[in-house]
């Protein structure tokens, strides 16, 4: 009960933030979307960095380090630390001039504008909405995963032990967990366990994150990222340090880490079991930042271009702090140090939470909780907003054409359709869950698709409004296709395996990240299309190349 | 070479240093609890900071002057 409690109490207090922001807000459509272009170095890092690090950075890098080993750091942080600074650097400052300029607040806009086409945003709004919703899933599922384990018992001679709630205490219906391999009807051994149940913890995020971001709009969001980003971060450390000197349980700090790391069994300690092309490709998949909408509309929050700075330099670092704990966390959880349970290894999202219930204390317990649930809402919120934002002024106010809707018709439009996507996303969380890790890769890799495309606005003249079309749909083709071949993330290690006739370890294929495959295919569309039909008017081109001194 | 290139220059030489096939079935613990491709990847991480700290420097794509509409937080 300590646990939930202190979970309760941290939930209490963003709210009490979101309200302390709604009385800075200043009741315009620009404010609520984009705070009024007022976000400062520290709070852009914070807000960027807490955005970008979602249920996949704890839950996720933890879960997987348990299944794959060590070498998932190199695959997606170490490469995360390069590509996402490159592309802060090359598109967000462009991006913020130009959106500061011409008064961008979305992506389509900005697309419509620069590609002379104004239906540009009938393909390119669905195609990101649907990639936004399992970006949302995993925060989502992880989060009642979160919540759940840590308040409930342990299952000991058939029955629950140690649990928050008595059998009963909730409606069979939230009762999710079936026997492995049995065909038997969901129970409360293997469903809630005397935990709060997964559907009613997910509600109760959404639930909160929703009024934070109701009440507050874009400043109140950057405010709740800033605080949760920085609870997430030192509550991080403050978990690895507890769960390494419980593990390695020695007098020291020091010799328990060794002891820990030297229990890691071989397979995880290398990357034996990762071909090399797939480790290469895997950093293709970094390159979605640049395509991600909240992260676009994160940009155009900047006060100034040199606000960038700070995130540019510091993103790295925020990562190593974040993803070298995590990883090796993870790794130790496959030591004989521990006994993970298999409901839990089959399920590696929870790992993470299955460690703190075991390790820690319950207050610490419950703070470490509110530090896990805190990355995950940071990117909650933006995400939410972002599709209100884009849903006003893509869809919404394009249809009202002449009959322009006032401020506050805007807002309410925004909220609503927040409310419309966060139940649907909540009702697609309560289907089977797929591994968070898995669910964020293929979410990430169709952004990554899209990078040609961004990258070519912001500096190949000559891309056209075709090319356009031709890469967003080829980007969006593949993706589906690829999507439906690894059985809908069912399958988590899938890649396209091409044959060659020299590989490093000799198996006869080359195997690629589905990434790989989908950015080729959506790059030489682009290109192929556009060089072949009538290029962007003089007027265009002027306005978005501007040679230097006009 | 001017500045700028040079950053360029170490940018690439960092995704090449990422691919560190050397180390792929290297055992080692770094300090007897860091698994080496572990530590070699926080490496990568440092150097990715201190390189886009050069970057900010020497290749800043603008010169827009800090602008006064928006109200100045933190």
């Amino acid at each position: 009960m300590t646990q939930l409690l202190i979970i309760i109490g941290y939930l209490f207090l963003l709210l009490l933030l979101g309200i302390g922001a709604s009385r800075l807000f200043r009741g315009t459509s620009q404010d609520y979307m984009l705070a009024s272009h007022s976000i400062g170095p520290f709070l852009l890092l914070m807000s960027i960095f807490g955005t970008t690090m979602t249920a996949f950075a704890l839950v996720g890098s933890t879960g997987e380090s348990f299944k794959e080993g060590v070498g998932v750091y190199g695959m997606l942080a170490s490469s995360s630390g390069i590509i996402h600074s490159l592309c802060f650097l090359l598109l967000g400052v462009k991006v913020w001039e130009l959106g500061r300029k011409y008064e961008y607040r979305t992506q389509v806009q900005f697309f419509r504008d620069r590609l002379e086409s104004r239906w540009i945003g009938v393909i390119l709004f669905p195609v990101l909405v649907g990639l936004v919703i399992p970006y949302l899933l995993i925060g989502v599922m992880a989060s009642g995963t979160v919540i759940n384990k840590v308040t409930a018992g342990s299952i000991r001679d058939g029955r629950v032990v140690g649990g928050t709630f008595e059998e009963g205490t909730f409606p069979q219906f939230l009762e999710q967990g079936k026997k492995p391999q049995s065909e038997e009807p969901a129970n409360f051994i293997y469903g809630s366990q005397g935990g709060v149940p997964k559907p009613l913890a997910s509600l109760a995020i959404c639930g909160i994150v929703l009024i934070y971001v109701f009440l507050g709009g874009m400043r109140g969001t950057t405010w709740a990222n800033t605080f949760q980003t920085l609870v997430f971060m030192v509550l991080g450390i403050v978990t690895f340090v507890v769960i390494a000197w419980q593990l390695g349980g020695q007098e020291s700090f020091w010799t328990s880490l060794q002891t820990a790391s030297s229990s890691i069994p071989i397979e995880k300690l290398t990357r034996i079991h990762i071909p090399p092309e797939k480790f290469l490709t895997y950093m293709f998949v970094p390159l979605s930042v640049g395509m991600f909408p909240h992260l676009f509309q994160h940009w155009l929050t900047a006060r100034s271009a040199e606000s960038f700075k700070l995130p540019i330099v510091a993103h790295p670092l925020f990562i190593a702090i974040v993803w070298v704990p995590c990883v090796l966390i993870g790794a130790w959880a496959t030591s004989d140090l521990i006994t993970i349970p298999p409901p839990v290894a089959a399920n590696p999202n929870a790992v993470l939470p299955f460690l703190v219930k075991q390790l820690a204390g319950p207050v610490l317990g419950g703070l470490l909780t509110a530090g896990i649930l805190a990355a995950i809402m940071s990117s909650l919120d933006s995400q939410f907003l972002c599709l209100g934002t884009m849903f006003t002024e893509d869809v919404v106010r394009p249809l009202c054409g002449q009959r322009s809707l006032s401020d506050r018709q805007q807002l309410l439009v925004a909220r609503l359709f927040i409310i419309g996507i966060v139940a649907l996303t909540y009702g697609l969380s309560l289907f089977e869950p797929r591994r968070v890790f898995t669910l964020g890769v293929w979410c990430f890799s169709g952004f990554s698709s899209l990078f040609p495309l961004i990258l070519a606005a912001l500096y190949w003249p000559r891309l056209t409004k075709a090319g356009a079309y031709a890469c967003v749909l080829a980007a969006a083709g593949s993706w589906l296709w690829l999507f439906r071949a690894s059985e809908f993330a069912a399958q988590p290690n899938f890649t396209v395996n091409i044959p060659v006739p020299i590989t490093l370890d000799g198996d006869g294929y080359w195997q690629l990240m589905p990434v790989a495959a989908m950015i080729a295919c959506s790059t030489v569309a682009m290109v192929c299309v556009s060089v072949v039909t009538k290029p962007p008017s003089d007027a265009t081109v002027a306005k978005f190349f501007p040679k230097n001194g006009s | 070479m001017k500045p700028a290139h040079g950053v360029w220059a170490l940018i690439l030489f960092l995704i090449i240093a990422h691919q560190d096939i050397w180390f792929w079935d290297d055992t080692t613990l770094v300090f007897g609890f860091l698994p080496v491709a572990l530590a070699y990847h926080a490496c990568i991480s440092l150097a990715a900071a201190f390189t886009w700290y050069l970057a900010t420097r020497f290749c800043w794509p603008s010169d827009q002057a800090p602008s006064a509409q928006g109200r100045d937080t933190a």
